[in-house]
């Protein structure tokens, strides 16, 4: 177990190299130098302020150096600057880290509590009227933009409340923070929550039909026994795995969501950074979202390996 | 001694989009304490579809219950509602299953899952139910009990999640036992093992058992009588020793000639044909079509059991 | 014909859907025959005008008509998803059967590649792809096709692995036809169930992906009717005043998907017998 896990550690470690090299050279295929697009934009025309600037950055001396000194940074913590608010990458990025990582655990909580259960009844009722209209419901909801869905949130707040759920420095009420917070995590988590509702069905639907369910039924269990006792539990390790899937998948969410109700977290960030040719800033933050979604599916890996009797003891 | 178990024109038939299946036409029968009753029969006969329908275990939708009874020390089974139902299943009538490895739940481990009956039938403490269960791994002959109980199924061989389930179905000390193929599963030498022990603990408990198996040298092992079931029928009934020494219907004679032989120069006797489809069986006899002594009667007009002999009977025209 | 009636019995979600597509994909091919007015044109005396008698679905800031544009935006918007699609499933269905049949070195390089590439949600990865080649139409198909082929490569060398193994496939080899053979007579054909079915699950997402990046403004481009970038332009400020702007292109989007998805659910459903009823 603990060779698995470190096993996965190691591979975590290199795929998280190759990402780095991977947006390393993505961002440098444009033709034009970058300090080309910066100069022309910034509007300076002196061409020795132009080589000054090049050799500031770095930007004279040959790629594989340049990224060398880039991965040593981020080994060291030094994540470099911003090329537009000349502000280390690091102030700008950390205060932001929390916001989205709220959103997101409000996201993915609000899709399990909802998808699971509804997935269940779904499954239990195999079509039925009430099994048809969650499944044409789901796949509404994942037929969506997230972004559309966002806009009419917005738009049904203003027009039938008054209020606007933007985002606040301090809300002044728990109320105010729940709206805040919690009317854009419902909002990108609906999808998830579909997803998370039809993977739970079809397990669900799996699981019945296994021998073991029969064999519990001829004991005499009840019915809510036997869906809850035993067929839940096996029905809900496919779930897990998504889990980590629907992380990586959650953010291109938040980026959209973020963006929609102008919330100043990570995710928006990012889409600022591409907009302002902030090369930096966009590696790093390209850098940082990796991170996250392999940490979180070895995470979910490891939990699954816990949860799971037949991995966790092997045979 | 009065019959524990009596089943009485029990028939169950499926609605499929190819037609209705009968898969137990009439079936009728009845088994003493301690007693083991072999049900032998191809696949496809309709053993397992009456075991289930013993348990009510038939999957509603497609299957329904549409005839007898089935009484278990006196109460029929099939006029209880759900909730008397489930009570009575693995307190009065239990049932284990051919794939010991898919039968039990991987994730809850066996003691749980043998507690767990233990609980729901009878007012123990949870504690008193693990401990019955690791009793009852004992009493299957499971070594170190203890620490089986605590461990998952695919860490136990076949043999001993067999041996697990039998535990978990006598738990509570079930009036009837159904074994269905028990032991084709396993290995050869597992069998024998297995075989033993149901029989010792029928006898010990006094629990009157089913056992449905396909396999002849099972049946000659432990059985004390047997039945023998063609597409959905019971075609002959009685003694292990009147029915391998003179069998009376076709059917029985040609799976008993058919089973090879040390030193049997000759080419391995099978039965030519196959098994009608029970949604689509001729009128009369269905053994009819591969019979070699049929005659007209038997295609159009089916036979009754008409005992051949004292307690033995059979269904056929020509015998 | 019967054929048809039989289908449309047993799967009505998905015949629905399909027949969604359909109108869909009719109306972007003769977009320029069903829409009443040029999508392009600019009319500030009419701008915001509510749907009424000359806009029908009324028009934008600009006053260009919301329907024209909705009409036109259906082509774009089918052809790059479509295009993303078929380039993205193509190119992963050939890495994923050359990596699961080949195995060796070649597979190992391949699965890291995929793994170093799905680390990167969908969208992030698109958005990173037409910051660096610049945003335009052909840019944009290529951004979303990328992120597509792990997925589809995993899934077919997942197939293929399985489907080595199978029975005829060693009986093949065993009379001794040569690999290559093996793979195009046996193999491929079988994969091609899983494919179709993997591709038309992408088919909604590469929509909504497009969708995604018009509406930040980093998909397609001026002057391009985009479903996506209507949605960008009329945002926040004209929720009030012009809802219609933010109503449309949106029920648009996801009347087309939720068809994708209908008809690619339904076609699942046909290929894979094991699910049964």
């Amino acid at each position: 177990m603990f060779l698995y896990f470190l096993r996965r550690l190691g591979l975590m470690v290199f795929t998280l190299f190759g990402v780095s090299i991977a947006i390393f050279l993505l961002l440098r295929i444009a033709p034009g130098n970058i300090a080309d697009i910066l100069f022309d934009s910034a509007g300076m025309i002196d061409p020795a302020e132009k080589q000054k600037i090049i050799s500031d950055l770095g930007l004279d001396q040959p790629l594989v150096i340049q990224y060398l000194h880039w991965l040593n940074g981020l080994v060291h913590g030094d994540f470099g600057y911003s090329y537009v608010s000349e502000k280390p990458v690091l102030q700008e990025v950390l205060p932001r880290i929390p916001i989205t990582a709220r959103l997101a655990l409000l996201a993915i909580l609000f899709a399990v509590c909802t998808g699971v259960p509804v997935g269940v009844v779904s499954a239990v009722r195999q079509n039925s009227a009430i099994d048809y209209v969650l499944r044409v419901f789901s796949l509404a909801a994942l037929s969506m933009p997230a972004f559309w869905l966002g806009l009419l949130v917005l738009m049904a707040f203003v027009n039938w409340a008054g209020v606007l759920p933007i985002y606040d420095q301090a809300p002044d009420s728990l109320w105010a923070a729940l709206l805040m917070f919690g009317v854009p995590a419902a909002t990108v988590g609906l999808r998830s929550s579909a997803l998370i509702m039809r993977l739970t069905r079809s397990s669900m639907l799996e699981v019945m039909r296994q021998d073991y369910i029969r064999t519990a039924r001829s004991k005499g269990l009840s019915e809510p026994a036997v869906t809850f006792i035993h067929a839940l539990r096996n029905a809900m390790l496919p779930v897990i795995t998504t889990i980590g899937v629907e992380t990586a998948f959650l953010f291109g969410g938040l980026v959209v969501t973020e963006t929609v109700f102008n919330i100043p977290g990570v995710a928006r960030f990012l889409v600022e950074a591409i907009r302002w040719r902030d090369y930096p800033m966009v590696q790093n933050l390209v850098m940082f979202i990796a991170t996250v979604v392999v940490a979180v599916n070895l995470l979910v890996d490891l939990t699954y390996a816990i949860v799971d009797p037949r991995i966790r003891l092997g045979s | 001694m009065a019959p524990v178990l009596e089943v009485s024109g029990l028939s169950t038939v499926f609605h499929t989009r190819g037609g209705t299946v009968r898969a137990v036409q009439d079936m009728s029968f009845s088994v003493e304490p301690g007693e083991l009753l072999a049900v032998v029969g191809e696949s496809g006969c309709g053993k397992t579809m009456m075991a289930l329908s013993l348990m009510r275990l038939i999957p509603s939708p497609p299957g329904k219950i549409v005839a007898g009874s089935v009484r278990v020390a006196g109460t029929d089974l099939l006029t209880l509602d759900e909730a008397a139902m489930r009570k009575a299943r693995g307190s009065e009538i239990a049932m284990i299953f051919q794939e010991p490895m898919t039968a039990l739940n991987p994730l809850l481990t066996v003691g749980r899952q043998i507690s767990e009956m233990v609980a729901l039938h009878e007012n123990v403490s949870g504690k008193a139910a693990r401990e019955r269960a690791v009793e009852m791994l004992h009493h299957v002959r499971i070594p170190e009990p203890r620490r089986r109980a605590g461990e998952y199924p695919h860490q136990m061989s076949g043999g001993m999640r067999q041996r697990a389930m039998i535990a978990m179905a006598l738990a509570c000390k079930p009036k009837v036992l159904i074994a269905d193929e028990p032991t084709t599963a396993l290995d050869v030498t597992i069998q024998a093992q297995v075989l033993d022990l149901i029989d010792d603990l029928r006898q010990e408990m006094g629990t009157a058992v089913v056992l449905i198996t396909h396999d002849l040298g099972v049946v000659a092992e432990v059985a004390d009588r047997m039945i023998v079931m063609y597409a959905g029928r019971k075609v002959e009934e009685g003694g292990i020793g009147d029915l391998f020494a003179d069998p009376k219907h076709p059917y029985l004679r040609g799976l008993l000639a058919s089973v090879p032989r040390i030193g049997q120069p000759k080419r391995l006797q099978e039965i030519a044909g196959t098994v009608p489809p029970l949604s689509n069986l001729p009128p009369g006899c269905a053994f009819a079509p591969r019979c070699p002594s049929a005659i007209d009667t038997c295609r159009d007009t089916m036979p009754g059991l008409e005992p051949k002999r004292p307690n033995h009977l059979a269904a056929c025209w020509v015998s | 014909m019967s054929e048809l009636i039989y289908l449309a019995r047993r799967y009505p979600l998905g015949v629905a859907g399909g027949l969604i597509l359909v109108v869909f994909v009719f109306v972007a091919i003769f977009a320029n025959a069903i829409a009443p007015l040029d999508p392009l044109t600019t009319n500030p005396k009419a701008s915001l005008a509510p749907p009424g008698n000359t806009y029908l679905l009324g028009a934008d800031m600009m006053g260009r008509d919301v329907l024209s544009r909705l009409i036109h935006g259906a082509r774009i918007s089918l052809a790059v998803a479509l295009g993303a699609t078929l380039i993205g499933s193509g190119l992963g269905a050939l890495l994923g059967l050359a990596s699961g049949y080949v195995g060796g070195w070649f597979d190992l390089v391949v699965q890291r590649l995929a793994e170093i590439m799905q680390s990167l949600p969908l969208l992030v990865m698109a958005l990173v792809i037409t910051a660096s080649l610049g945003p335009s139409l052909t840019n944009t198909i290529i951004a979303i096709a990328i992120p597509l082929i792990p997925n589809v490569a995993r899934v077919i060398r997942a197939n293929v692995l399985s489907l080595r193994e199978l029975n005829y496939v060693e009986a093949a080899r065993a009379i001794g036809m040569r690999n290559s053979r093996i793979a195009l007579l046996h193999v491929m054909p079988n994969t091609l169930a899983p494919l179709i079915v993997l591709a038309t699950a992408q088919l909604g997402s590469t929509i909504l992906t497009e969708a995604s990046l018009s509406f930040l403004g980093l998909g397609v481009p001026e002057p391009y009717p985009s479903w996506g970038r209507m949605l960008s332009e009329s945002a926040a400020e004209y929720m009030r005043s012009a809802p219609w702007l933010v109503i449309f292109p949106g029920v648009a989007i996801s009347l087309v998907v939720f068809g994708a998805n209908l008809f690619g659910d339904a076609l699942r459903d046909y290929l894979d017998p094991r699910m049964g009823d």
